[in-house]
């Protein structure tokens, strides 16, 4: 796939910090907002696809390595079974939320009841969103590349 | 009428009629049978988990594991997607 034209290109420039933004934001407020890493993990992918179409595959392979895209969703995955293997050592069972109500990192128990929230709460769940979220980028964003690099036209092919 | 459409005509009434059965005896919403794990989960869910999103924390704490598998599927797929566009990428 090649590039498209200059306008889409400026335009896709000037959304795709704002869509990433938007994306990690629900990434790391997933323990308080509606989303999650799934979620906001899709909607950063979807943004990375924006660029791959308007910028053309060659042009981002030649940035982007779908290698590195493997190692990162790798990285996020072996996070999250990290993390609930954490809770088996430190609590009584896999996926104990070891981290809540120690009042360290994400440790805080907010308040009962509906309130405004706090985001150094959640114990174990928001490092889970962010090893989720960073598996779902790398993932998705691996798919659409390496679909759209194998089917670009015989010319285009360096 | 041939046999094949009194037959195609049988199953899809058929089908249909599961599916008419099924609308009108399904419970009132907000009313489930069983709600002592809703209740359970509403209640406890911030003061154990810490998370004031109940869903965020049901899906990542009180059902980890699914979240497991939902993350072992994708890893799975797009294993086998690079895998098989590999070739085509040389």
């Amino acid at each position: 796939m090649s590039g498209m034209s200059k306008i889409v290109k400026t335009i896709s420039s000037i959304t795709f910090p704002l869509i990433t933004i938007y994306g990690l934001y629900v990434i790391a407020h997933g323990h308080l907002t509606p989303g999650g890493g799934f979620q906001g993990g899709a909607i950063v992918a979807s943004g990375c696809a924006m660029m791959l179409v308007s910028y053309g595959s060659i042009w981002i392979v030649s940035r982007v390595k779908e290698k590195n895209l493997s190692i990162l969703e790798s990285l996020g995955a072996v996070c999250f079974i990290l993390l609930a293997l954490l809770g088996l050592g430190f609590g009584a069972v896999f996926f104990n939320n070891f981290l809540v109500g120690t009042n360290s990192l994400f440790g805080v128990v907010p308040a009962a009841g509906s309130g405004l929230a706090d985001i150094n709460t959640g114990g174990v769940i928001p490092l889970m969103n962010f090893a989720v979220g960073l598996k779902v980028i790398a993932g998705l964003f691996g798919i659409v590349l390496v679909m759209a690099h194998a089917s670009r036209t015989k010319g285009e092919k360096k | 009428m041939s046999r094949r459409d009194i037959a195609a005509v049988l199953s899809f009434s058929i089908v249909a009629m599961f599916f008419i059965f099924g609308a009108l005896m399904i419970h009132p919403f907000g009313a489930p049978d069983e709600t002592g794990m809703d209740d359970n989960i509403i209640t406890n869910a911030q003061t154990e988990t810490g998370a004031n999103n109940a869903v965020t924390s049901v899906v990542f704490d009180y059902r980890g594991f699914d979240t497991l598998g939902e993350a072992t599927i994708l890893f799975t797929a797009v294993a086998a997607v690079i895998m098989i566009f590999r070739r085509l990428n040389k």
